[in-house]
């Protein structure tokens, strides 16, 4: 969405809840990564990340770097709000499905199954906030 | 596993406001016990066991025994959102086989509307999801949308079958002189109505409104000196469901789980069902859990809801006749307790001649609290006539 100026108009983004065990995930945001944690036990990777695997209980799990390539699970264009916006869960290549947003797009040609790509966005505090966009 | 007649419901009140603009969450609560306690012919000095949710003021249930000057020796504190009061039915139930508690007193209160507060708590930092969904402007009504969004990609669930459960809930509702809204819509009505979150229109929305309500829960020996209103539990269940690490699935709720083990226990089917109370958070909300209730096939929901299906005195399957929270009342933003109330005046043949289902002898209701999307506690009850 953009101005009569040209000027690209963004919802307000809320800041995010960090705290010690997610401190890295937004870490790796501000690096301009989409980071994710996998199991070195059981090989599995988990959507939120944590410290101890939901899978296994293992406490040895390992940050990644994802390709931040997906498909669109599920979406819905929030209309009702000062600055309409797209939420989603956004299926990642290497298997865990995440909320996000779809942003830089006609929120009226979203669609399941669409391909989307990683981008950022900067949530309140100057956080860097993972978000997609179609391919 | 349990049996049927473990223990009975013998008192149930709604509160009748619907915006408490003078009344505090502790005194919906109090006037809440007091007309359910009336209901069932018992005093204060009765109750042995208290039953709150995260509604309830104070920590867990301490102060809304204080308040109420109550001396228990059995208190559940449980919490999953707009459910937790079917779950506590069931926690009552099993105290009670436990000889824990006698007379088990549930309670539910709140004003969202006359504090003006927004519905979803700040749950802290320390909580380890949220601060992966609220700065996606997550909200009630977006996160219910998606599920809806992704039955209608996965088994073509249209807006209009939609419509017919806010349809089928406004029939309900014009008997309801307390029903914050009372007029009959159409299909038309509810499509044509402002889009919120896609495919959620206004009208697939519950109402914003204030209340109360409150259930007491006896033993067998004291709901026999009780007389026939006494409603007999013949079952429950519950049951969670998350974003299971990653592996999302949107098409259906845990009611998969909760629903089973309340047919069971009850010893029937869903065919033996005469009318159904299921929190109608949203119409997308009673259209996935009449299909995972097992009412209808997995996708076969839009077809279900369709044409009056859930209208009483129409359709095969009367659902919140008392006109639910689309159309009735939603007290503290959490639907099940006035489910529970609703199946009791139907199987105690109580409800509004209009809409009281012809010799009803066992309502399921059923709730799901949290988010659709993300995470959510499902607890379903099955109620029996006194002599079922």
């Amino acid at each position: 969405m953009t101005t009569e100026a040209g000027q690209e108009v963004h919802p307000h983004y809320p800041k995010p809840a960090i705290n010690v065990e997610t401190q890295p995930f937004w870490d790796g945001a501000a690096e301009g990564k989409l980071l994710l944690k996998r199991c070195g036990d059981c090989d599995k990777t988990h959507y939120y990340p944590r410290n101890i695997c939901p899978h296994c209980f293992s406490a040895n799990t390992e940050w990644f770097e994802t390709a931040g390539k997906g498909r669109i699970y599920s979406f819905s264009v929030m209309r009702r709000a000062p600055v309409p916006y797209v939420i989603a869960f956004v299926t990642l290549e290497e298997g865990p499905s995440m909320m996000t947003n779809i942003v830089d797009c006609d929120f009226d040609a979203v669609a399941i199954d669409q391909e989307v790509k990683l981008t950022f966005r900067e949530a309140e505090g100057g956080i860097a906030l993972p978000v997609f966009t179609p391919v | 596993m349990g049996k049927p007649g473990r223990a009975f419901i013998a008192g149930a009140y709604e509160h009748p406001t619907r915006h408490a603009v003078d009344t505090s969450v502790a005194q919906l609560h109090a006037e809440s016990a007091i007309g359910a306690l009336a209901d069932a012919g018992l005093t204060k000095d009765d109750v042995d066991g208290y039953f709150c949710a995260g509604d309830a003021p104070g920590l867990g249930g301490l102060s809304m025994i204080e308040y109420m000057g109550l001396d228990v020796r059995y208190m559940d504190s449980t919490d999953s959102g707009g459910s937790a009061y079917i779950v506590h039915l069931g926690h009552a139930v099993e105290a009670i086989a436990a000889g824990k508690c006698s007379v088990a007193l549930i309670t539910l209160g709140g004003r969202p509307k006359g504090a003006g507060k927004a519905p979803l708590p700040d749950y802290g930092n320390d909580t380890p999801d949220i601060g992966f969904e609220t700065p996606y402007n997550q909200n009630i009504v977006n996160n219910y949308a998606m599920a809806a969004m992704r039955h209608r990609h996965e088994y073509g669930t249209t807006s209009e079958q939609l419509a017919w459960i806010k349809v089928a809930a406004s029939h309900h509702a014009q008997h309801n002189e307390h029903a914050v809204l009372q007029n009959v819509v159409t299909v038309e009505d509810v499509v044509n109505s402002p889009m919120i979150a896609d495919p959620l229109h206004r009208l697939d929305c519950c109402v914003v409104s204030d209340g109360g309500g409150a259930l007491v829960v006896v033993s067998p020996e004291i709901a026999k000196t009780l007389g026939d209103r006494c409603v007999k539990i013949m079952g429950q269940g519950e049951a969670s469901k998350t974003t299971n690490r990653g592996d999302i699935d949107l098409t259906y709720t845990g009611a998969v789980k909760s629903a089973p083990i309340a047919f069971e226990e009850a010893g029937l089917t869903p065919a033996d069902i005469d009318m159904v109370t299921i929190y109608d958070s949203f119409t997308i909300t009673v259209l996935i859990s009449l299909e995972d209730l097992g009412f209808c096939e997995k996708g076969q929901g839009g077809k279900f809801v369709s044409d009056g299906n859930l209208i009483s005195g129409v359709g095969k399957l009367p659902f919140n006749t008392d006109g639910g929270g689309l159309c009735n009342n939603h007290p503290s933003n959490r639907g099940s307790m006035t489910k529970v109330i609703e199946a009791v005046r139907q199987v105690r043949g109580e409800a509004h001649p209009k809409v009281q289902v012809p010799n009803c002898r066992f309502a399921l209701a059923h709730g799901t609290g949290g988010l659709i999307s993300t995470r959510i506690g499902s607890a379903t009850a099955i109620l029996g006539r006194n002599d079922a």
